[in-house]
């Protein structure tokens, strides 16, 4: 299952930094954060609980990014 | 700019002005020391509390080493050395730096968004006889819809009523308006320019042709390329070397020197580790390398070229080899008459007439194109006694004539010789009253563009390669007609798999290679070649969906565009790659032998950072 987000983040490097942070989270098998559309892909796993896995998700971006946001 | 951006802007000119005050104030009048820390912490705070804020927030929470991180140390260390002036400072320019990089970053998105600015807002749906303004998404397929003037057409369908001119050029970068008519399909994304026509939905709006497109778009920068990977691993790991350096730098020569004996002089020993951490502000090359590749993507898609992701850019900027499908691709994919040769006694006109009515009955593409090239109305009461002649033709009683129209199978049945053999496409041969009256070649008509095409990719030094299913003489006619170099004929679809195969492994190993193709039966191929290229308005879903690239307007020529913009791109990526970590190296190594200062620490800071933003910009165009 794949969805995408928006997002809202300041810097290229933070969303790099963004990007790992939602794809080392549980449930995820992959993500994509393009800085330049300001959208977050995730690919999640099979059977994950979306929701579930992006709020944990969104809690490990601002542990990385103090200034970010997710519009789950 | 945004409220976020405002605020910043309103920060920056308050700390300007303050601390311009404060500065002319302690030149001029003696104040103590206490007082003038006290009137420099006012603009510093000013402009610098978010990045202190998120700094602390970072140590807590062992995220150190961000940009934050960097600023917070080397402005604070600034302040604690005494050099009030240069702290604040930092902070200013680096402030105006993020500003100028969150408006630039902006601008290219709004400038990218303008370029795709498809996406219909509305359908106009006819509801109890009444107009009504629905949302695309709405519309279940089969709807009739009206389309007024001006309008952006919201899903595909066919037009059922009226006539119009329509502008394509948002989606194939093609700038002459089409004529559409009823019964024509028309795609999502053209506006409609003179008529009001009303339409029948053939796809619900998350199949349409625009909604696929916008999808590709958006997906586009996910797919990253090499460049950008490498330069997101690159920061991941120069940050931390860069702040190890600089503590080395704090701590080593003055130990050494204290060892020594010598005077260890740590003051200047930690200015110039400060001016360190100023330099090395990793986000100049982490920005403008993927706006560099968005910018090519949207000058790309402008022009009717859709990439989907920037490593294809990437490949297509280092392709040595491009592969065509013929039919389609280089050919129209329509068949027409190119070649009438009538035998002594007939003249073009004649064969043609005797060759249209004998095929006047069929339905079959070779009959219709006869049909069409005779131009004049087919008379049925001058013919009579059609019968078609399976495998072989057909054969007719045309104004009391015996006509033979067919094959060569059918010539030699009815004992008629032929003199002229030819291969080119298909050949119908034509006999009146026994006798052989001559030839008319029908095939598939080559694109305007297709010589172009291919005599610039090889003025590029790229190999042309032709596959195909046609008969080897005719795939070798065409070949030389377009100038391909390397022809494959007689081939089965698998079989095009196996010599893309088979070229993959003959190229050298730098070198990419293409496929260009528009089929069904190419999407095993698409998807095996480095990079995939698919006609887009004659190319099958399946074609479109394998694809790396699609032309939207099967223009052969534009592939030569598209490798421009690649190339452009990539030189642009690799100038902000080594202008940024040459300026940054060199600046780190003037920092530490102390001859560079605070100031050329901040430009090597933010002004890296603007100059390899509005470079990036230059992606977006490109010159035809």
């Amino acid at each position: 299952m794949k969805k995408v987000y928006g997002v809202e983040v300041d810097c290229a490097n933070c969303a790099a930094k963004m990007e790992e942070a939602v794809r080392k989270t549980e449930g995820v098998k992959d993500a994509a954060l393009s800085f330049m559309t300001l959208k977050l892909r995730v690919e999640f796993e099979e059977g994950a609980d979306a929701d579930k896995v992006m709020k944990e998700a969104l809690k490990n971006c601002k542990k990385v990014e103090d200034d970010c946001e997710i519009f789950l | 700019m945004t409220a976020k951006q405002k605020k910043v802007l309103y920060r920056i000119i308050i700390s300007t002005v303050i601390l311009a005050a404060v500065w002319a104030g302690t030149e001029f009048f003696r104040v103590p020391l206490w007082l003038e820390v006290i009137l420099y912490l006012i603009p510093y705070f000013v402009i610098g509390y978010d990045i202190l804020r998120k700094a602390g927030k970072g140590i807590l929470k062992r995220q150190m080493f961000d940009e934050n991180f960097l600023m917070a140390i080397a402005t604070v260390g600034a302040m604690a050395l005494g050099e009030f002036r240069e702290g604040v400072a930092v902070m200013l320019f680096y402030q105006i730096g993020e500003l100028f990089q969150s408006c630039a970053v902006g601008k290219s998105r709004r400038d990218i968004a303008a370029l795709m600015d498809i996406r219909p807002d509305y359908a106009n749906v006819i509801t109890d006889g009444r107009v009504e303004k629905v949302d695309p998404d709405e519309v279940e397929v089969g709807t009739e819809i009206i389309i007024n003037p001006g309008e952006k057409v919201p899903i595909d369908g066919i037009i059922s009523e009226g006539s119009t001119t329509l502008n394509t050029s948002a989606l194939t970068g093609e700038s002459i308006p089409r004529d559409a008519a009823c019964g024509d399909e028309i795609i999502s994304g053209c506006i409609n320019m003179t008529g009001v026509i009303k339409v029948k939905t053939t796809k619900e709006f998350g199949d349409s042709t625009v909604s696929k497109i916008l999808d590709m778009v958006e997906n586009s920068s996910m797919k990253k390329s090499r460049s950008e990977n490498f330069i997101t691993r690159f920061a991941k790991y120069y940050t931390p070397i860069v702040c190890c350096g600089a503590l080395a730098l704090a701590i080593l020569p003055p130990v050494i020197s204290l060892i020594a004996g010598m005077n260890p002089d740590w003051q200047n020993w930690i200015i110039r580790a400060l001016t360190f951490l100023v330099i090395s502000c990793p986000c100049a090359l982490v920005i403008s390398i993927p706006l560099s590749f968005f910018g090519g993507i949207g000058c790309a898609s402008s022009n009717g070229v859709l990439v989907k992701g920037s490593n294809y850019l990437e490949v297509l900027a280092s392709t040595g080899c491009v592969v065509f499908d013929k039919t389609g691709t280089l050919t129209k994919g329509v068949f027409q008459v190119t070649g009438v040769y009538p035998e002594d006694g007939y003249d073009s006109k004649s064969l043609l007439y005797y060759a249209a009515y004998a095929e006047s009955a069929s339905g079959h593409p070779i009959s219709l194109s006869l049909k069409k090239a005779f131009e004049d109305k087919i008379d049925r009461d001058r013919v009579k006694d059609i019968k078609e002649l399976a495998g072989h033709g057909v054969c007719a009683v045309v104004d009391g004539h015996n006509v033979y129209a067919g094959n060569m199978k059918l010539m030699d049945k009815i004992g008629a010789s032929v003199r002229n053999v030819h291969y080119e496409g298909t050949a119908v041969y034509v006999a009146v009253d026994d006798k052989y009256a001559g030839c008319i070649t029908i095939s598939d008509v080559i694109k305007p563009a297709a010589r172009s095409a291919v005599a610039g990719l090889k003025a590029k030094g790229i190999r042309t390669v032709m596959l195909t299913g046609d008969a080897h003489a005719a795939a070798e006619r065409a070949a030389e007609e377009i100038g391909i170099d390397t022809v494959r004929s007689e081939l089965l679809p698998a079989d095009k798999v196996e010599e893309v195969e088979n070229l993959l492994k003959e190229k050298s190993p730098g070198e990419k290679l293409a496929f260009v193709g528009d089929g069904i039966n190419d999407a095993p191929v698409l998807s095996r070649a480095d990079v995939g290229i698919a006609m887009g308005a004659l190319g099958s879903d399946a074609a479109i969906e394998a694809a790396d690239i699609v032309l939207m307007d099967d223009d052969p020529s534009k592939i030569l565009l598209a490798m421009k913009i690649a190339v452009k791109t990539l030189w642009i990526v690799k100038e902000n790659i080594v202008f940024a970590i040459a300026v940054k190296i060199i600046c780190l190594i003037l920092g530490a032998l102390g001859i560079a200062n605070m100031w050329i620490a901040i430009f090597a800071d933010v002004g890296v950072m603007v100059i390899a933003v509005i470079n990036a910009t230059r992606a977006l165009r490109i010159k035809k």
